[in-house]
C-alpha cells in the first residue's frame, strides 16, 4: 500500500471516507423511506373510527379497538411482573453479592438468555404457561411470555445504572451506620433512578412489537371485545398488524400501515418519555 | 437496643434472601428452557431418529408422505442468513469506521440515536415493508421474482441487522486507544491506511464477535422472513423464489390447525431445540470473542 503514488494514496483516502459518509447516511434514507411509505399506505385510514372499532372482514368496517386495548392490558401486566423482577435481580447482582461463582454464572446465563430467539421463549410460554399452569391464551399468559422475555433487558440496565453510582456515596452511607440496604434503598437506588427508568421503557417498548412469542402462545387473531380482566383472551397490536399484512388484498396491506403507523405511533413516545428523563438526569447531575 | 439489632439483621437478611430469589428467575428460564425442549423434542426423536431429522432432504411433516429432514428449513435459513450478512456486515462496518474515525462529535449525536431508531422497529414491520415495498421494487428492477422470496426478506433483515453491527463496531473500534492511530500518522500514513491497516486489525475480534451475534440475531428472526420469505420448505440457493426458515415453520404450524400431541406437532419442539442450539452457540463464541478483545484493550 505504502509503495503506491502519494497522489494515488490521498485519492483512496478521500474516496474511503466518502464511501463510508454514503453507506452510513444510507441507513437514514431507508428509514426515512420506510416511514414515508407506511405513512402513504396507512394515513387515509388512521381516523378515530379505526381506534374504535373492532376487527372486521370488511376494511372499512376495521378497526384496532381490541388490539389497542390487548397490548395496554399485556403491557401493564409485564410491567406488573418484570420490573420488580428484574430490579431486584439487578440489585442483588450488584449490592448484594461479591463476586463469586455464583454470580459469574447467573451473569453467564443472563447475557446468553438475552441472544434467544424470542420465538423460543414463546415456546417456553406455551408449554408451561399456557399448558401446565392452565392459563389458555390469556392476558396472563401472554404477560407472564413477555416478561421473561424483558427480564435480562431490565437486568442488565438496571445493573449499568447501578454501576454508574459512584462508590463513595455508598461508602459514605456506610460509614454512618447504615446497612446495605438501608444505603441500597435510600442513597444507591435513587441515584440510579433514572438510568432503570430508562432501561425499564425501552425493554417495554421492545415488548410491544414483539409479535412471535404471542403467536406461539395462540393469542387470537380475531377478537371483537376488548379484555376485561386478566385471564381474558387477547389480541395485540403487532398481532393484528400481523394478520392484516398476511391477507393478500391491498386494503388490508394499508389496514396494516395504518396498525403501523398507531404501534410506531406509541413506541415514539415511549422512546421520547427515555431521553426525557436521560436528559433530565444529566442535567441534574451537572 | 439488642433486639434492635436482631430485628435489623433479619430484615436486612430477608431482603437479601428474597432478591436472591429474584435472581433465581432467569436461572431458572434458561434451565426451563432447556429441560422443555429435550423433553419434547426428545417424544419426536423417538418416532423420528436423530440422523433422519438433520440429515433428511425432504420436509413434509404436514402432508402424507411425511418426510422429516430437516434440511430444506436449514437451507432456507442460511440462505436468509447469507442474504442478510451480505448486506448488514460490510455496510454496519462501514458505518461504524464513519462514526468512529469520521464523523465530528455533533454528527455522531444526531446520527447515531437515528440508527438505533432502525433497531427499535418491530419485526413485524419489517415484514410488512418487505411485502408491501421491497418486494414491487425487486419485482420491477429483475424479472422472475416470487411473491414470497428469500432476497426480500434478506433484505429487511439485513436494514434490521445493520445498525446492531454498526453500534457494536463503533463501540470496538473507540475502544483501540487513539495512541495506536497517532503513531500511525506519526510516521505517515493516510486515514484510510490506519483505519485499514491499524484500527480495524487491532479490533478484529471484537468485529468478529459483534458480527456472528449480528448473524444469531437473524437466524432467530420470525415475524419478517414469516411475512416475506414464503412457506415453501426448499433447498435452494435461488433468492428470487421463496423458501421457509425454522421460524417461519414453527410459526405456521402454530397458526394453523395442526391437533396438540401428533408427530406433525411435535416437529416444532425439534426445531426449535436445533434453532436454540445454533443461536445459543453462535452466542458463546461472539461472547469468548468479545472477551478476547476486551482482555488486550482493558
Amino acid at each position: 500500500m505504502i509503495s503506491r503514488s502519494l497522489t494515488y494514496r490521498y485519492w483512496f483516502a478521500r474516496a474511503f471516507h466518502v464511501f463510508c459518509f454514503v453507506v452510513a447516511w444510507t441507513g437514514v434514507v431507508i428509514l426515512g423511506i420506510l416511514l414515508f411509505h407506511v405513512t402513504r399506505e396507512g394515513i387515509q385510514w388512521l381516523d378515530l373510527q379505526f381506534l374504535s372499532d373492532f376487527p372486521s372482514r370488511f376494511p372499512a368496517k376495521a378497526g384496532i379497538r381490541s388490539a389497542l386495548f390487548g397490548t395496554l392490558w399485556l403491557m401493564g401486566f409485564t410491567a406488573l411482573f418484570s420490573v420488580p423482577i428484574g430490579i431486584g435481580s439487578g440489585l442483588y447482582l450488584e449490592e448484594f453479592t461479591n463476586k463469586n461463582r455464583f454470580s459469574r454464572f447467573i451473569d453467564l446465563n443472563i447475557s446468553n438468555l438475552a441472544g434467544v430467539p424470542s420465538i423460543v421463549y414463546g415456546m417456553l410460554g406455551l408449554v408451561i404457561f399456557v399448558r401446565w399452569f392452565g392459563l389458555e391464551q390469556s392476558v396472563l399468559a401472554g404477560s407472564l411470555t413477555m416478561s421473561l422475555l424483558i427480564l435480562p433487558v431490565i437486568i442488565i440496565s438496571t445493573r449499568e445504572a447501578l454501576r454508574s453510582v459512584p462508590n463513595t456515596i455508598r461508602q459514605a452511607a456506610f460509614a454512618l451506620g447504615a446497612t446495605r440496604w438501608q444505603t441500597t434503598y435510600a442513597h444507591v437506588l435513587p441515584a440510579a433512578l433514572p438510568g432503570i427508568l430508562t432501561g425499564i421503557i425501552l425493554a417495554l417498548s421492545r415488548a410491544i412489537g414483539e409479535t412471535a412469542p404471542l403467536v406461539m402462545i395462540g393469542a387470537l387473531t380475531y377478537v371483537a371485545f376488548t379484555p376485561e380482566g386478566p385471564m381474558d383472551d387477547f389480541t395485540a397490536l403487532p398481532i393484528q398488524i400481523f394478520n392484516w399484512a398476511s391477507r393478500p388484498q391491498q386494503e388490508f396491506h394499508e389496514l396494516a400501515a395504518a396498525g403501523i403507523l398507531v404501534l410506531l405511533l406509541v413506541l415514539l413516545m415511549m422512546n421520547s418519555i427515555a431521553v426525557y428523563i436521560r436528559h433530565r438526569s444529566e442535567k441534574r447531575n451537572l | 437496643m439488642f433486639q434492635r439489632k436482631w430485628a435489623k439483621h433479619w430484615r436486612e437478611e430477608g431482603i437479601k434472601a428474597g432478591l436472591f430469589l429474584c435472581a433465581t428467575v432467569s436461572v431458572l428460564t434458561t434451565f426451563a428452557i432447556v429441560w422443555i425442549l429435550i423433553r419434547e423434542a426428545g417424544v419426536f426423536f423417538q418416532e423420528v431418529s436423530v440422523s433422519e431429522f438433520l440429515f433428511g432432504t425432504q420436509w413434509t411433516p404436514l402432508l402424507e408422505p411425511r418426510s422429516f429432514g430437516v434440511l430444506p428449513l436449514v437451507c432456507g435459513t442460511f440462505l436468509i442468513v447469507a442474504g442478510t450478512a451480505l448486506i448488514a456486515l460490510p455496510a454496519g462496518l462501514a458505518t461504524a469506521i464513519y462514526l468512529s474515525e469520521y464523523a465530528s462529535s455533533r454528527v455522531r449525536s444526531i446520527l447515531k440515536p437515528i440508527l438505533e431508531v432502525l433497531a427499535g422497529i418491530p419485526t413485524v414491520v419489517y415484514g410488512y415493508f418487505a411485502l408491501s415495498f421491497v418486494t414491487p421494487l425487486l419485482r420491477t428492477v429483475f424479472s422472475d421474482v416470487q411473491i414470497f422470496n428469500a432476497a426480500s426478506a434478506s433484505i429487511v433483515v439485513g436494514i434490521m441487522v445493520l445498525s446492531m453491527v454498526a453500534s457494536l463496531c463503533d463501540d470496538t473500534l473507540r475502544a483501540v486507544p487513539a495512541s495506536l492511530r497517532q503513531g500511525a500518522y506519526a510516521v505517515g500514513a493516510t486515514p484510510v491506511e490506519v483505519t485499514l491497516g491499524v484500527v480495524i486489525p487491532s479490533s478484529l475480534s471484537g468485529i468478529m464477535a459483534a458480527f456472528v451475534l449480528a448473524l444469531s440475531r437473524a437466524i432467530g428472526e420470525t415475524m419478517a422472513v414469516t411475512l416475506a420469505a414464503g412457506a415453501t420448505p426448499k433447498m435452494t440457493m435461488d433468492p428470487f423464489v421463496g423458501i421457509q426458515t425454522m421460524t417461519a415453520y414453527i410459526v405456521q404450524v402454530s397458526l394453523g390447525d395442526t391437533p396438540a400431541g401428533g408427530i406433525a406437532y411435535q416437529t416444532i419442539f425439534a426445531v426449535s431445540a436445533l434453532l436454540f442450539v445454533i443461536t445459543l452457540i453462535m452466542n458463546i463464541v461472539s461472547s469468548h470473542l468479545l472477551r478476547k478483545f476486551r482482555e488486550v484493550y482493558e
